[in-house]
């Protein structure tokens, strides 16, 4: 079977996915480098901001042009949170407002704890290179 | 022994650094230094199953190692100052607790070294016939004490340095032929606002100038009088700093001013970031380079300051500013 490898993926969502990731990631390295934030700090910022743009459906237009490369950075978490909370708003009142952002995400967290747990049985932590 | 000036301390029957010992992690030992020191390590965990006992490790061996080399058996050390970065000094606690020698743990952050030789040169002038003083750091477990776990991977900033792997030790001896401890200047807390965590350079540089200045007034010695002043960890940063200071009070240090933690490691081939620090850069490279340079007699006078910044990871979570100290020591021969 011949498969056409440049028609099976649609380079240019690809491109702005990659593209719109990049850039998120440089404003964090940007702010490791230019300010005295902790990388803590930086990780609560993102995800805040996120959330703030997610409730007021701005991060919307971003996921909407970026797919993953918008949803998988940590704003992408936080608009996932906003996202979760409005919706669960709709559907059973003030109460979704508490339970609605964690239930989008808990695909996302439940995985970052398995994985994480698996990572730590069968690797160990090593020196940095710099 | 007798105070002159402000705070400096004279020694009327100067101790000998009888003799010195080092042992440093796998990435000192890529480093410009690493044919000087006594052994290096190719795995930061030695055979050990943390980062913590592998510290531990490092000071017991660096310790057997001084030992051995001076002839001086264990029991005619009448006792040892030692200290590191690690809560309640636990790597020298541990590495140490076999030793059966009478122990005095001392926390002075990376300025440990100096203020251990300093207290040990004191016993010296009254009980001691020989004192052994011992510092350890180890970069993985000094970076969860201060900052961030290693498993996190978080990146370090351009200004922070590397805690250097490794131990530095030595043993004083009353009656020696040299190279003697002829000064202490012992230093004031100094904190000038600065903190930034990943600074640290810039914490501890006024206390390097003011224990620097306090040691050449009271001594009516200037920096000419030495072949080489030599900080412990300012690292890059610091250094330049500490150069401008000086020179703001009118010192020129600029032609026989050095830094351990800008020594240990290659700028350009091992990206440091700011240089080394920790209680053992200064440990190690006093142990390891200049101990070796008196011996040999090619610097016959030399100023020994070792720097510390005095914070623990809650007071900088707190936003409190960083007390730095530095500790001074004239070697001569």
């Amino acid at each position: 079977m011949d498969i056409n490898w440049a028609n099976v993926f649609d380079w240019t969502v690809l491109l702005k996915c990659f593209v719109t990731a990049g850039v998120i990631c440089v404003l964090g390295q940007i702010l490791i480098d230019k300010t005295k934030l902790t990388p803590a700090k930086i990780l609560v910022i993102f995800v805040t901001t996120g959330a703030i743009l997610g409730g007021l459906g701005v991060y919307q237009y971003l996921v909407d042009f970026a797919g993953a490369g918008a949803t998988v950075p940590l704003t992408g978490f936080g608009y996932n949170l906003a996202k979760g909370a409005i919706e669960a708003v709709q559907q059973m009142g003030l109460v979704g407002a508490f339970v609605g952002g964690v239930k989008a995400a808990a695909g996302g967290i439940a995985a970052a704890v398995f994985f994480g747990y698996l990572a730590a049985l069968i690797s160990k932590p090593k020196m940095k290179k710099q | 022994m007798k105070k002159v000036g402000n705070q400096t301390i004279s020694f009327d029957n100067p101790p000998t650094i009888l003799e010195c010992a080092s042992i440093v992690g796998p990435k000192e030992a890529k480093g410009p230094l690493a044919k000087y020191f006594d052994q290096t390590l190719d795995d930061e965990f030695w055979g050990e199953k943390t980062w913590e006992k592998a510290e531990s490790k490092i000071i017991k061996e660096t310790v057997s190692t001084v030992i051995s080399k001076s002839g001086v058996p264990s029991n005619k050390i009448d006792c040892m100052f030692a200290g590191d970065l690690l809560n309640q000094c636990i790597s020298s606690s541990f590495g140490l607790r076999e030793l059966n020698i009478p122990f005095f743990g001392v926390f002075g952050a990376c300025s440990t070294f100096v203020e251990s030789i300093s207290l040990g040169a004191i016993c010296t002038e009254s009980f001691a016939e020989n004192v052994l003083c011992a510092t350890s750091s180890h970069f993985c477990s000094a970076e969860k004490q201060f900052r961030f776990p290693l498993e996190l991977g978080n990146q370090r900033p351009p200004s922070s340095q590397w805690t250097v792997t490794g131990s530095g030790a030595a043993i004083l001896t009353k009656s020696g032929t040299g190279p003697y401890i002829t000064h202490i200047t012992p230093g004031k807390i100094v904190d000038m606002g600065i903190k930034d965590g990943n600074n640290m350079g810039a914490a501890m540089a006024p206390a390097f100038a003011d224990t620097l200045i306090s040691h050449f007034e009271d001594t009516g010695r200037n920096p000419s009088y030495y072949d080489a002043i030599i900080s412990g960890d300012l690292g890059y940063i610091g250094k330049e700093i500490v150069i401008d200071i000086l020179k703001s009070k009118g010192y020129n240090i600029k032609s026989n001013y050095n830094d351990c933690g800008v020594l240990i490691f290659d700028k350009n081939a091992q990206d440091t970031h700011s240089g080394g620090s920790g209680c053992a850069c200064c440990g190690t490279v006093f142990s390891g380079y200049f101990f070796k340079q008196l011996k040999e007699r090619k610097i016959k006078k030399m100023l020994l300051i070792a720097t510390g910044a005095l914070m623990n990871s809650t007071t900088s979570q707190q936003g409190e500013s960083i007390p730095g100290i530095a500790h001074a020591i004239s070697i001569e021969i």
